[in-house]
C-alpha cells in the first residue's frame, strides 16, 4: 500500500481552482520530486495534503486514511512535516528552539531526536545557540528540514530546499535528503533544479496548469525526450 | 541635599511607581499585538475593571473580617481578581474578537471592535458603580514609609508609600515569572514562535487556539495587577485606566511592538519621563540660584502637569526617528 496517494485532487484558495485533477502516489522509501513551470501548482499541491488550502474534489490518503482538508496540528502527530519555500525558520529564536518547536506535538522525550538533527547537520549542533535569523542559506535550510524531522514524521514535504542557494551548497542540501530519506523518512520535494533533483528521484511528476503532465521514476522522466524540451530545458 | 531628596521622592519614587504600571500594562498590549496582529484598545479599561474587581473582594473581605496584618486587602485580594479578570478577558475574546478573527477581520476592524468593547466595559462600570471615585483605603490606612538620611543639615526624610513598595515587589515577580515562562517553558517558547511567524507556527502542529488562550491569561491577569496597583497608588474610577491607555501604548512601541522586554523598558522610561517633566527644577536651581547668569523662577517645569500625556508622544517621536521599530526591534506594522 502507498504511503500516500493523491487521487484526483481538485482545490485552489477560494476562488476557481488551482489544481485540476493532480495524482501521486508515494512508498515509504520514495523521494518523489515534483517539477514543473511558474504557478503549475506545484506549492499549492503540498499546501493541499498539509491541509493548508481547501480540497473541494478527490482524495487524499496517507496510511490508509482520508487527510484531505484536516489541519497540521491533526497531520504532524500522523507522521507529516512540511518545509514552506520562504519564511521557514522562527528567525528570533536559536536553533534549538526552532527544532522545539518541531517537536511541539510531542509528549515523550525528544532530546534523542534533537542529537540525531546533529547528527546529521553537524554545523547547527555549533549553533545552537544563535538565532536563526543570523546564519547563512544554506545553514537556514537545515534548520527548516531539522524543525520538520523533529516530530518524526514518515512523510517529509519540502518545498523547493534548494532555492537561492549556490550550486555547492544544492548538492549539499540534495546529499542530506538523500541521507533522511536513507534513514526511513519518505520525500516529496518541489525542485526547479529539476535535472538534478529528478536524478535521484524514485518518483517524478511533472505538474502544468493545476494537472499531472507526465509521471515516471526520476530518471525516465529525464530520458524522456518530450519531458526535456518542454520542462526540463532541452 | 534636602532638595535632592524632594527630587527623589518626586521623581525617581513617582517614576518607579508609575514606571511599573506603565511596564505591567504595556507587556500585555505587546503580547497582545504580537500573537493576535492588533492594537487592543479596551487594555485600559480591562485594567479597571481589574481593579474594581479587586475593589468588590476587597469590600468582601472586610465584611467577612479577612485581613492580614501589614498588607493592605487590596494586594491580599489580588491574585483572585487577577484570576477573575482572566475569566473576563477569555469571555470578551469568545465573543467579540474570535468571531471576527475567523472571518478573517483586518486588524483595523479588531482595533474598532476593542474600543466597542472599552465602552461596554466603561458603561458598565458605570452602572454599577457610578462615575465617583472610590479609594482601597476607606477602612484602612495607607502606610508612609520615612527614610531619614543620616547627613549634617538634612531635615527632608525619603518617602514611599507601602503600596508602591508591593507594587515594585509584583513588577519584578510578574516580570521574572513571564521570563522564565517565555524561555523555558514549552507553551511560553510557542508563543514566541507564534509571535515570530504565525504561518510556521501553524506548520509545525502548534496549537494556536492555545496560544491565544495563554495570550489572553497573561494579558487579562497583567491587566488586573496594573489596574489595582494603579487604583492603589491613586484612586479608583471608572475612567482610571483609560486615562493612561496611551502613554502604555506609547509605551509598548517604543519598547518595539510584539517585544515584552521592550514593553518593560518603555514602560519605565516613559514614567521616569513623566515625572520628570512635570518635576519643579527650580527646587534643585535654587540652592545654586547665586552662580546662575538668570533668576530662578518660582516654578519651572519642563511641561505642567496637565499636559504630561504629552510626554508620551515626545518620546514616542523621539524613539521612533531614532529606531523605526522601537528600542527592542518590533514589528514595523
Ligand atoms: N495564497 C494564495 N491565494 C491565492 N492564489 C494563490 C495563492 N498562492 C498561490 N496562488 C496561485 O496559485 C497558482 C499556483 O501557485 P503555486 O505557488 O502552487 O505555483 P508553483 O508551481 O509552486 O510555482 P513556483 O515555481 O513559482 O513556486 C498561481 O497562479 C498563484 O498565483
Ligand atoms: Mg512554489
Amino acid at each position: 500500500m502507498a504511503l500516500i496517494e493523491l487521487k484526483n485532487v481538485i482545490g485552489g484558495y477560494g476562488g476557481a481552482p488551482i489544481l485540476n485533477g493532480v495524482n501521486m502516489s508515494i512508498e515509504q522509501s520514495d523521494i518523489g520530486v515534483i517539477v514543473g513551470p511558474n504557478g503549475a501548482g506545484k506549492s499549492t499541491t503540498l499546501k493541499a495534503i498539509f491541509g493548508l488550502l481547501k480540497v473541494t474534489e478527490g482524495s487524499i490518503v496517507f496510511q490508509g486514511e482520508e487527510i484531505q482538508n484536516a489541519l497540521p496540528d491533526r497531520l504532524v502527530p500522523k507522521g507529516l512535516s512540511f518545509v514552506p519555500q520562504e519564511k521557514n525558520v522562527f528567525t528570533s529564536m536559536s536553533v534549538e528552539e526552532n527544532l522545539e518547536m518541531g517537536a511541539f506535538t510531542r509528549t515523550d522525550d525528544f532530546r534523542p531526536t534533537i542529537e540525531w538533527v546533529y547528527d546529521m547537520f553537524p554545523v547547527l549542533r555549533e549553533k545552537r545557540r544563535q538565532p536563526a535569523g543570523e546564519l547563512s542559506g544554506g545553514q537556514r535550510q537545515m534548520v527548516a528540514m531539522g524543525r520538520a524531522l523533529m516530530s518524526k514524521p514518515s512523510l517529509l514535504l519540502l518545498d523547493e530546499p534548494s532555492a537561492g542557494l549556490s550550486p555547492r551548497y544544492v548538492l549539499e542540501i540534495f546529499e542530506q535528503i538523500v541521507k533522511v530519506n536513507k534513514a526511513g523518512v519518505a520525500i516529496l520535494m518541489v525542485e526547479q533544479n529539476a535535472r538534478q533533483a529528478l536524478a535521484f528521484a524514485s518518483r517524478g511528476f511533472v505538474l502544468a496548469t493545476g494537472k499531472n503532465r507526465f509521471t515516471g521514476t526520476g530518471p525516465e522522466l529525464i530520458a524522456d525526450p518530450e519531458v526535456a524540451k518542454s520542462f526540463l530545458g532541452g | 541635599m534636602n532638595e535632592l531628596i524632594f527630587f527623589f521622592n518626586n521623581v525617581i519614587v513617582g517614576g518607579v511607581a508609575l514606571g511599573s504600571i506603565y511596564a505591567v500594562g504595556a507587556i500585555g498590549v505587546t503580547l497582545i499585538f504580537g500573537i493576535l496582529r492588533f492594537a487592543h484598545f479596551a487594555h485600559g479599561d480591562m485594567m479597571t475593571m481589574g481593579a474594581f474587581i479587586a475593589f468588590l473582594l476587597m469590600l468582601a473581605c472586610q465584611a467577612l473580617g479577612i485581613s492580614v496584618p501589614f498588607l493592605p486587602t487590596g494586594f491580599l485580594v489580588l491574585p483572585v481578581a487577577m484570576v477573575l479578570t482572566t475569566i473576563i478577558a477569555l469571555g470578551l475574546d469568545k465573543g467579540f474578537y474570535a468571531p471576527l478573527r475567523k472571518r478573517g477581520a483586518k486588524p483595523v476592524t479588531m482595533l474598532i471592535a476593542s474600543i466597542g468593547v472599552t465602552l461596554i466595559i466603561q458603561g458598565l462600570i458605570r452602572l454599577f458603580f457610578g462615575s465617583g471615585t472610590w479609594s482601597f483605603f476607606e477602612s484602612e490606612t495607607k502606610q508612609l514609609i520615612r527614610i531619614p538620611v543620616p547627613l549634617e543639615g538634612v531635615t527632608r526624610t525619603i518617602n514611599f508609600t507601602q503600596p508602591q513598595v508591593l507594587m515594585v515587589v509584583c513588577t519584578a515577580v510578574a516580570v521574572l515569572a513571564l521570563h522564565f515562562f517565555l524561555t523555558r517553558s514549552r507553551l511560553g517558547k510557542a508563543m514566541r514562535a507564534m509571535a515570530d511567524n504565525p504561518d510556521l507556527a501553524q506548520v509545525s502542529g502548534i496549537n494556536t487556539k492555545v496560544v491565544v488562550r495563554v495570550t489572553w491569561i497573561i494579558a487579562g491577569s497583567l491587566a488586573a495587577m496594573a489596574g489595582t496597583m494603579l487604583a492603589l497608588d491613586v484612586q479608583l474610577k471608572p475612567d482610571l485606566a483609560f486615562n493612561i491607555v496611551l502613554p502604555i501604548f506609547a509605551a509598548a512601541i517604543v519598547g518595539g511592538l510584539g517585544q515584552s522586554y521592550g514593553a518593560i523598558a518603555g514602560g519605565f522610561l516613559i514614567g521616569f519621563a513623566e515625572t520628570a517633566a512635570i518635576f519643579n527644577w527650580s527646587v534643585l536651581l535654587r540652592p545654586i540660584a547665586g552662580a546662575l547668569p538668570f533668576e530662578v523662577p518660582a516654578t519651572l517645569a519642563i511641561v505642567p502637569t496637565e499636559y504630561k500625556l504629552t510626554v508620551a508622544f515626545v518620546i514616542l517621536v523621539v524613539v521612533l526617528l531614532w529606531r523605526p521599530t522601537g528600542i527592542f526591534k518590533g514589528a514595523s506594522s
